[in-house]
């Protein structure tokens, strides 16, 4: 069928973009994986030399990065189960038949926060969340609750962004979900609602089944945006207080830019993609095997 | 007996999408009435909810900050970066959508794995090769950079598009005697424009939107707006009003974007995992 293209015409094609993709995506990764293997600071350039694997060994035992892994972790922890559970409601809710207007209008608010520059997050964050003129705080007071110093506390700084993260991308997981929700057939669904008035039998038996591509999507994507989370932390709180809120990606930013020290940043940012890769690989074959 | 609860179920369900709308909207309605708020406004304990706007912080971070240059820096990014996808990429979709060729799993898992990179892998060495060749603080600098993520866009959004035009078409056309190169240029990509359009919306809006690489590599002269509104955290005197009209003006045109481009923005962030 395909007609036969000749090889010129294939480069032709693809080349340019490819060779775009290997000069800026490529060559700087093996450079960061070339300079990973030197001791290299900005400020000490002269001292620069080759140090074979020390800074991987250095930043594996450096209980500094695992910290900032850990935070991390906790952070997707606590954060993806909680857009999960919101995401599945918000879209079963607009998956139902009727009010189509306003759900409608719904669904293009949701669309809002995961368009919204991650940085000027932050700094609604920290406008929001201003102990003393802050109007979280000034609702929080309504419900007798007294006001929270959340940018200035370690835990509540941590709150903070657990709750930005939820804020932007509850909708997304919401979408993603509506999305695998209309690959339900609908013969199939109605067939079910028709034997049962459970709504929880309908999406366990029925739907969940094909939502499963849709949450093995959600967690790879929500795993390598967690581990990228730069913007948002950095705007509110730099990483603090102390090191409250210093995830990964932010630590790798402070080491590099802050530190000058680009051979250990290379270090840790190479560790970072290996998980960031070996998870997103982990899921495909854990979830897609059940499906099948 | 069953009209009454059902409605009442339906104003359970209205009031819920309204709690959700609300959620989703409110930052924005504090954001944009704290820009129109003097200082002295916004730093009242409580914070107040009806005043005497004022649009004297747009002016001044416009006209006095340099908020503006910033922004005039951040369209030459986005849109240039956005062309330069585009140019690059459809070509390479009408390729992955119409040849057979060996490797060709490959390159699409290696489009793939681009959006798993974090810019904090590619920033460093960047800065330093951008240093050797006199680039740094140059729009250049931060319009290739911003193709790892621009082009990957483009060409899954249209090899998708390009995959859905007809192939009949292009064997009428090779029958006719064009050869590969017009077929793509006049029959192929007309056709595929909503394509082109929804990936240079989403390009421009996650170009717009990009701030670590910017904040690395462009300090200065090519500052984007987003590393510019992170500097007024930096003093002691935080001016609530001027952060937040910077943000509004930042956040106003990818929200347009983002409304008109909205059935597609799932599918541009899950680079097309989801339809």
């Amino acid at each position: 069928m395909t007609a036969h293209v000749r090889r010129k015409t294939i480069i032709a094609f693809l080349g340019p973009a490819v060779a775009a993709l290997v000069l800026v995506g490529i060559a700087p990764l093996l450079y960061a994986v070339w300079k990973s293997l030197h001791n290299f600071n900005l400020t000490k350039q002269a001292q620069s030399r080759f140090v074979w694997f020390d800074n991987y060994a250095t930043v594996l035992t450096d209980p500094v990065f695992w910290q900032a892994m850990g935070r991390t972790a906790t952070l997707f922890l606590i954060s993806v189960p909680i857009q999960i559970a919101l995401g599945l409601l918000i879209a079963i809710v607009l998956h139902r038949p009727g009010l189509t207007f306003f759900k409608t209008l719904t669904r293009l608010s949701l669309v809002l926060p995961m368009a919204t520059t991650y940085a000027v997050v932050g700094l609604l964050a920290q406008v929001m969340l201003n102990q003393k003129y802050g109007v979280v705080n000034q609702m929080l007071g309504w419900i007798g609750i007294d006001p929270i110093n959340f940018i200035g506390d370690p835990t509540n700084a941590f709150i903070a962004v657990i709750i930005w993260d939820i804020w932007q991308w509850t909708p997304f997981v919401a979408l993603v979900l509506l999305a695998g929700l209309s690959t339900v057939p609908p013969e199939i669904e109605e067939a079910a609602t028709l034997e049962t008035k459970s709504q929880w039998l309908v999406l366990r038996y029925v739907q969940l089944p094909f939502l499963i591509p849709s949450l093995v999507a959600v967690l790879i994507l929500r795993t390598a945006d967690t581990l990228k989370l730069f913007d948002m932390p950095f705007t509110m709180t730099r990483g603090g207080p102390g090191s409250a809120t210093e995830f990964i990606a932010v630590l790798i930013e402070r080491v590099g830019n802050r530190q000058f020290d680009i051979g250990m940043a290379s270090a840790q940012a190479i560790i970072m993609l290996a998980i960031t890769i070996f998870l997103a690989r982990l899921y495909i074959r854990f979830f897609y095997r059940e499906v099948n | 007996m069953a009209a009454p609860v059902q409605r009442r179920a339906l104003w359970a369900e209205g009031l819920l999408l309204l709690a959700i709308a609300l959620f989703c909207i409110f930052p924005f309605y504090w954001m944009v009435t704290t820009s129109l708020k003097t200082q002295v406004v916004a730093l009242e304990s409580p914070p107040v909810w009806t005043f005497t706007p004022t649009l004297a912080n747009y002016w001044e971070v416009l006209f006095e900050d340099k908020v503006g240059a910033s922004l005039i820096n951040s369209i030459i990014v986005a849109v240039c970066t956005t062309t330069l996808a585009v140019v690059l990429g459809t070509p390479a979709a009408y390729a992955l959508a119409r040849f057979e060729f060996r490797g060709k799993q490959d390159l699409w898992f290696w489009f793939i794995t681009n959006r798993f990179v974090s810019p904090v892998v590619l920033a460093f060495p960047v800065f330093l090769i951008s240093r050797e060749l006199g680039l740094r603080d140059t729009h250049l600098a931060l319009i290739l950079m911003y193709l790892t993520f621009t082009l990957p866009i483009v060409i899954w959004i249209c090899t998708d598009q390009f995959r859905s035009i007809p192939r009949e078409l292009d064997e009428a056309a090779l029958l006719e005697g064009a050869s590969q190169w017009r077929i793509f240029r006049s029959i192929c990509l007309p056709l595929a424009m909503p394509g082109v359009a929804v990936s240079s919306i989403l390009s421009f809006i996650f170009s717009w939107n990009e701030l670590l690489f910017a904040y690395i590599l462009a300090p200065k002269a090519a500052k984007t707006a987003p590393a510019m509104a992170i500097t007024f955290m930096e003093g002691y005197d935080v001016p609530y009003g001027k952060i937040m009209a910077t943000s509004t003006l930042i956040v106003i045109p990818v929200l347009i974007f983002a409304l008109i481009a909205s059935k597609h923005l799932v599918r541009g962030l899950t680079m097309g995992a989801v339809k």
